[in-house]
């Protein structure tokens, strides 16, 4: 219908123009490089305060040397220094605190203390257990006296990681991960109930707006009020369309020019802050004197490996289901929206009728995050097939795999729910954006659904 | 053959029935009253006439036709809870609501000029609505009524929210209108404006027709029967088989009297009955206004 795109385009047009929506258009994706790139900077900046860190033995020199120097400490090992003297005075001398090890902690964990003024951080503790373990354990083999040991032990140096292999009924078998797929069911989710209610609830302050500034009346004497409801509802579609993609591509943007610019002049500390990430990951496979470009390049196959299983999975649907299900939960609940907008006379009123609305949508979530941990549950499958909720919880069910039929009904379930819900909440509106000041009970809606026209 | 006609229309909302058979027959080029206490039916019986509503029963034909969605074109609708969008421009929004009602563009961005001129609203293509005032706003939605030149133009309360030049712009621009070939059906409690601007009427009180014809007769019907007589002294008058009294007041030794003739009285039987109470001073036949006859018959229909 040639009036329906007028509808549409103004809709379109009126809101992309605004400058909220500019302002909200370019802030986000600056705001969402913030939020990824200032971890990694101030992880760097930790690094350039290096921490000096004295070593006292309790009369022995059994670990000189032991714990290296990494970019985030330095360790000075000293002699013939009395340590209750050195506690009063460390700080004066440059050190950021006191390593104190006894000998005894061969056999009691719990004789090396870390004096300080400051809490110590997570990262500095677990360097300095994880040296002193794997100093200790050498120490005790040698006390076997076991010949090539530094051999042998290079040789048993095992990782262990569990690879899942997923075989489909044509028999051909995929590499998967767990991981992945909650990461994607989460984000998948999570975006569904956003975009859902952000731009339902767009649609529902344009109805008030129409209403309440009184020009609903004279376009309805022009398109059929239906008609105006569905390019409202199309219209706000395509602006949340519009700038999702200028999000996506300027989050892109912005990630890469400031990783050139903050990360690029240190390339090779972002390599050992990379590693020392992965630290408690890594230490049980290897030791801590293992080189760190070593690391590096475990930790960059182990990316690729991610990145490998994440490409393993069956994008094609995920994209189709997610489009499907963003469109028809966007319809469902904007023409709801719509027709709560429609009833009432500002927007403090729709309180009330928000409710009922708000309800499934979080519980939807809700199951959704479950869904994640137990995908084949029968919470999880009922959730998946109710159309109120199954937008999002069948985008979390996905990537775990949904037998074909059970995608199939739900998604019919949604398309016929669509239609009647589009029907209803049109009777409702023709009805409603004509009553003014008036309060409306849901008992008075459920008469105007039996008005005729 | 009227312009327009409504025969039989009843409408009803769940067990309440806003419109009883409500007929209505606007000849073409006319202008046609709707008047009605408030929550008579009027705003009703124009939306359907608009299509907004469909009719319970009843039917509607616009030129010799049944009435169908492809007569929205023809028609141009000034609802009485009329509004603007706030924050979009003048220009845009004429243009917009021009487009709606089936105009291309370029057409519709002509006919703005002209009756942007017209009005001497030129210079306000690029101002927000919200910076207008509302007289100002009441002039762009005229013009938003009638930029697609619609065959029958609905008014409901056109002169609310205007002051009293613009107000009578606007009569003025009805007027013309209608010599220019349009067909008017305006709805309005401004009873000096009907009798100034309307052909015809109909009352319609508690969803249904009460009165309706040529505003000159009905006005003729009630005046013929009407008189205010002046006389001499303070006198009390009493009714009796030939008059009504509609009021009677007294004042510097003079007794003012309204009275009705009831049915078979002359005006001779009626003075027979006054001479002997005192000296007549005068005599006047009173012609009502459309107010008195609106609250008449409003009253006795109760």
């Amino acid at each position: 219908m040639n009036k329906i795109s007028i509808i549409i385009a103004r809709e379109y047009n009126v809101r992309v123009r605004k400058k909220s929506f500019i302002i909200m258009t370019i802030l986000t994706p600056i705001l969402m490089a913030l939020l990824i790139i200032l971890p990694t900077y101030l992880t760097m900046r930790g690094d350039t305060d290096l921490k000096k860190i004295a070593v006292i033995e309790n009369g022995s020199d059994l670990f000189t040397g032991t714990i290296k120097n990494s970019n985030e400490a330095e360790f000075v090992y000293l002699d013939d220094v009395d340590l209750n003297t050195l506690k009063n005075s460390f700080e004066e001398a440059g050190y950021y605190g006191i390593l104190y090890i006894d000998p005894a902690v061969v056999s009691t964990p719990n004789a090396v203390q870390l004096i300080s003024k400051k809490q110590p951080p997570i990262g500095l503790i677990n360097y300095i257990n994880t040296s002193l373990k794997n100093e200790i354990e050498r120490q005790k083999l040698l006390a076997y006296d076991i010949e090539n040991l530094d051999r042998i032990l290079k040789e048993i140096n095992t990782s262990v990681s569990v690879q899942t292999i997923r075989i489909d009924k044509e028999g051909d078998t995929r590499q998967t991960s767990t991981g992945v797929a909650m990461a994607i069911a989460y984000i998948g989710g999570l975006l569904m109930y956003m975009l859902v209610f952000m731009f339902g609830s767009m649609v529902m302050r344009g109805v008030i707006e129409e209403k309440t500034s009184r020009i609903v009346e004279v376009i309805i004497s022009s398109v059929k009020p239906i008609q105006l409801m569905m390019g409202k509802i199309i219209g706000i579609a395509l602006v949340g369309l519009t700038q999702f993609m200028i999000w996506i591509l300027l989050t892109i943007g912005f990630v890469g020019i400031a990783k050139n610019m903050i990360i690029g002049k240190t390339e090779g500390a972002v390599a050992i802050s990379a590693v020392q990430e992965s630290r408690d990951f890594m230490s049980a496979a290897s030791s801590a004197q293992a080189i760190p470009e070593a690391r590096a390049t475990e930790e960059l196959s182990e990316f690729m490996d991610l990145f490998n299983t994440a490409m393993n999975q069956d994008w094609g649907l995920i994209i189709f289901s997610f489009l499907f299900y963003f469109i028809t939960g966007y319809l469902l609940y904007a023409s709801l929206f719509a027709a709560i907008g429609s009833a009432v006379d500002n927007e403090t009123e729709t309180q009330q009728f928000m409710l009922p609305i708000t309800i499934p949508i979080l519980l939807g979530l809700i199951v959704a995050m479950g869904t994640m941990t137990n995908p084949e549950s029968q919470l999880s499958f009922w959730f998946s097939m109710i159309p109120l909720t199954s937008p999002i919880v069948m985008m979390a069910r996905i990537p775990f795999d949904v037998p074909a039929w059970q995608l199939a009904v739900s998604m019919l379930v949604m398309a016929i729910t669509i239609v009647g819900v589009i029907w209803m909440a049109a009777k409702i509106y023709r009805t409603g954006i004509l009553m003014y000041g008036k309060k409306i009970s849901w008992r008075e809606m459920w008469k105007w659904l039996k008005y005729k026209r | 053959m009227p312009f327009f006609e409504a025969i039989n229309v009843t409408k009803q909302f769940g067990d309440f029935t806003v419109l009883d058979n409500v007929s209505i027959s606007v000849p073409k080029q006319s202008i046609y009253g709707l008047l009605g206490p408030n929550g008579a039916g009027k705003t009703t019986l124009i939306r359907i006439i608009n299509q907004i509503m469909g009719p319970d029963r009843g039917e509607l034909y616009l030129n010799g036709h049944k009435l169908s969605q492809q007569d929205i074109a023809s028609i141009g609708y000034l609802p009485e809870e009329r509004g603007l969008y706030k924050k979009m421009k003048v220009g845009e929004q004429v243009l917009y609501l021009a487009r709606l009602k089936g105009l291309s563009r370029s057409e519709a961005m002509s006919r703005i000029k002209l009756w942007f001129k017209r009005l001497e609203i030129t210079g306000w293509w690029d101002k927000k609505v919200e910076e207008l005032s509302k007289g100002m706003q009441q002039k762009v939605q005229f013009i938003s009524t009638v930029l697609h030149e619609p065959k029958l133009l609905i008014f409901d309360e056109p002169f609310s929210g205007f002051d009293p030049v613009n107000a009578n712009i606007i009569k003025n621009e009805i007027l013309y209108l209608r010599d220019k070939g349009a067909t008017i059906i305006l709805s309005t409690h401004n009873m000096a404006s009907v009798e100034e601007l309307c052909d015809n009427i109909t009352l319609i009180n508690r969803s249904k027709s009460i009165l309706e014809g040529k505003v000159s007769d009905i006005r003729e019907q009630w005046s013929a029967k009407e008189y205010e007589i002046i006389i001499e002294g303070t006198k009390k008058i009493e009714e009796n088989e030939h008059y009504t009294i509609i009021s009677q007041s007294s004042s510097d030794s003079k007794t003012k009297v309204k009275l009705r003739a009831n049915d078979g009285a002359s005006i001779n039987d009626i003075l027979g009955k006054i001479i002997p109470i005192g000296e007549i001073i005068s005599v006047n036949p009173t012609v009502p206004s459309m107010n008195d006859i609106f609250i008449r018959v409003v009253n006795e229909s109760r």
